[in-house]
């Protein structure tokens, strides 16, 4: 049943991406109207997907990176509907969106999870939990970075076209940035935490410098480092804009990581 | 005599061009001198704003007229040649240039259609000719009746109304790189128009904090009580720059004042707050290099313009209007101008001369009926003789002045002193522009004139 959920799920943030690309493009409430419409009932059927998914979990297994994935890319959705339901912002959803798509996708697309790791911590839900909470700020952030350069190139070049106008002002998205890694950064230096507690348990030592390890180490220590130099330094606007994109790509690395761990050659 | 018209406007050049034959007020005496000095101009006014500079004058010949406007033009900066002119100028003479005259004052031509402001400026351009003695009697009327034109547009349709302005852009702009502007700072530099009214505009849209700096400190603090703000000594605005989101500049300024190097140090005071910078001066105020500085978003006229070009639409009924008007008062004012030509008006004086003593011999000779052929003859010749020797001296001095300065004076006043119809239209015309300026007091003396002068031609309402 779960899995047929899902493949509802995914067909319905499909169809919401291809839509909210074009809003992108032509100028119709009609088409913010049904992307957001679609992306609505594509929630509701991910969350039942994943209320499924744990109410028929035999015991209290830790998530395996499917459900990880899955969860990061509902929280997405979340965050977008709740920014959307403030703020009024279709055009967000034109980019996040396709982002949760692209999790929930690729989530899918994985091969059978290799055995677990035992014996398991039994709270390893409270570490992933965390650090995809963290991760989907850097998301977020990521996210306004990029149309923050977007805004900022068509301003620059004085391109005042469709995309133009449907982008929020410039300190918005800035702001937008900024909150997202400051609710981020907390919970994921939570979940480096519980991750390393976990670890400590399960295998007796806090840190063994497998890559997803040292990835979270070096996304932490980027994050604050762009945290610190905004209060300090003036790391902003265009500049805090680049250092997000390239953060997040240090997140996808870490993910990329733990998925190499659990589902393709153990490291 | 032609009147003709050489120019450039937004339309054809951009500011690059436009700022370089900008004629700033202090030049102006000076321009208008030269202009006048050209062989073959009789009269000129110069026409100089953020979005056109255009000379109207009177010239002997048409096309030796348009070469030496163009020299004019070309004169007023070192590094343009009249040649890298020729691809951004128009010329008209003629009805078209009287139409292009009455479209500009209409607001017609403008980068916003329906904004008040150019009004203003062919007045304060006029008030300069005046000053000058560079116009005479055939521009003197005919800018007069363009104000009269852009009056009566104004009242008669509603492209005023619909005017979207350039400072409403800017604010657009500005929404697009502060979300709430409420909290935003703008300083204002110097004191132009259109700045004016974008900082109106801004504090209409919620701006609270406005600062003011002008050359002069005594302006600059009333601007300042007007706006609610705080004046800035001129030596540090650079320096204060950097309090400010949101900065408008627009002074009478020929060089840049504010250099790529004062915005990159605000910017970076700033700690890379994003920085919005309008540049409504021609010439431009801001050095055009401010686009490469992170963080800045410097927009000049054309980018404005550009913005509100998208915004148009909807006003051009009303100005398919507007152009009715322009085109019915052009056709007025042909008639004047063709009444001032020499020879019409020369046979016109003869006839009436000949028409009076027709009348008039007819009513005498009637009476003295036992008059014999040659008797009557000599009446005859009488009569002639004195006719032709009251008129004889104008015909003369009309024909000898045709090609002086005053030559259209001279024909207006024997117009006038021998009744010969039209030209009663200038004065009613006259009194009707300044009639508008102060209310209608002069309606009933403008009636006067008409009781006394019989004339022809159309009649436009008088306010």
């Amino acid at each position: 049943m779960a899995a047929m959920v899902l493949v509802v799920t995914l067909a319905l943030y499909f169809a919401a991406t291809v839509s909210f690309l074009a809003y992108l493009l032509w100028p119709s409430k009609v088409l913010s109207k049904v992307s957001l419409g679609m992306t609505a009932v594509g929630f509701v059927a991910h969350t039942i997907a994943l209320m499924a998914r744990m109410v028929g979990a035999t015991d209290v297994s830790p998530p395996d990176f499917h459900e990880a994935l899955s969860f990061f890319s509902w929280m997405l959705i979340l965050v977008f509907l709740a920014v959307e339901f403030r703020h009024r912002l279709h055009v967000l959803g034109s980019f996040i969106v396709p982002l949760a798509l692209v999790s929930l996708l690729s989530a899918a697309a994985l091969p059978d999870p290799a055995p677990t790791l035992t014996p398991v911590f039994r709270t390893l839900w409270v570490h992933v939990t965390l650090s995809m909470l963290g991760t989907v700020g850097f998301a977020v952030a990521f996210v306004a970075g990029v149309m923050y350069l977007i805004q900022d190139r068509l301003l620059k070049s004085k391109r005042f076209n469709t995309l133009y106008s449907k982008l929020p002002a410039l300190d918005f998205l800035d702001h937008l940035s900024q909150q997202s890694i400051v609710m981020g950064f907390p919970l994921l230096t939570l979940g480096i935490i519980t991750g390393a507690l976990s670890a400590e348990f399960s295998r007796g030592s806090y840190l063994n410098w497998n890559p997803e390890q040292a990835w979270a180490l070096v996304t932490w220590v980027f994050y604050f480092a762009v945290l610190m130099g905004r209060l300090t330094m003036g790391w902003r606007a265009k500049r805090a804009a680049y250092l997000t994109i390239i953060g997040f790509a240090g997140v996808l690395l870490t993910l990329i990581g733990v998925a190499l761990k659990s589902h393709g050659p153990v490291s | 005599m032609h009147i003709v018209v050489v120019g450039l406007s937004h339309k054809t050049a951009p500011v690059e061009i436009r700022e370089k034959l900008a004629v700033s007020e202090s030049r102006m005496g000076e321009a208008l001198t030269r202009l006048c000095s050209y062989q073959g101009v009789r009269e000129g006014i110069v026409l100089s704003t953020c979005n056109r500079v255009e000379v109207y004058a009177v010239v002997d010949e048409i096309e030796a007229g348009y070469e030496r406007i163009q020299e004019f033009l070309a004169d007023a900066h070192l590094s343009l040649s009249s040649e890298q002119l020729t691809p951004h100028l128009y010329w008209h003479q003629g009805d078209r240039a009287i139409n292009h005259l009455f479209r500009v004052a209409s607001s017609l031509d403008s980068m916003i259609i329906g904004e008040s402001q150019i009004l203003g400026q062919i007045k304060d351009a006029f008030e300069a000719a005046l000053t000058h003695k560079s116009t005479g009697i055939i521009l003197n009327k005919v800018v007069k009746k363009a104000i009269s034109v852009a009056k009566r547009v104004r009242t008669e349709t509603k492209i005023a109304e619909m005017a979207v302005s350039v400072s409403y852009a800017a604010v657009e702009l500005a929404k697009k790189i502060f979300s709430d502007l409420s909290e935003k700072t703008v300083l204002l530099v110097g004191a132009g128009e259109m700045a004016k009214l974008a900082a109106r505009h801004f504090i209409a849209s919620g701006v609270r904090h406005v600062r003011v700096t002008t050359r002069n400190p005594q302006h600059g603090l009333e601007l300042a009580e007007r706006f609610g703000g705080t004046a800035v000594p001129f030596e540090q605005f650079r320096e204060d720059m950097a309090s400010a989101d949101i900065v408008l500049v627009s002074t009478g300024a020929a060089h840049s004042l504010v250099s790529e190097d004062d915005v990159q140090r605000s910017v970076r005071q700033r700690q890379n707050r994003p920085m919005f910078l309008i540049d409504i001066s021609v010439p431009r105020n801001i050095d055009p290099a401010v686009r490469h500085v992170d963080n800045a978003f410097l927009f000049d006229i054309d980018d404005l313009k550009a913005r509100v070009e998208q915004n148009r639409g909807g006003r051009l009924e009303e100005a398919e209007k507007a152009e009715r008007i322009v085109v019915d008062e052009v056709k007025v004012v042909r008639q004047w101008l063709q009444s001032l030509e020499v020879t019409p008006t020369i046979m016109a004086l003869r006839t009436k001369a000949d028409d009076i003593k027709r009348v008039e011999m007819e009513k005498t000779l009637g009476r003295l009926a036992n008059l014999s052929a040659s008797e009557r003859e000599l009446v005859e010749a009488m009569a002639s003789s004195i006719v032709n020797k009251l008129i004889h001296n104008t015909m003369v001095t009309l024909k000898a002045e045709v090609n002086s300065s005053d030559g259209a004076a001279f024909v207006e006043a024997a117009r006038r002193f021998f009744s010969l119809g039209d030209p009663a239209l200038s004065l009613v015309d006259e009194n009707a522009a300044s009639a508008s300026e102060t209310g209608s007091s002069s309606h009933e003396e403008s009636k006067d004139v008409e009781a006394m002068i019989p004339r022809a031609g159309s009649k436009r309402p008088d306010h």
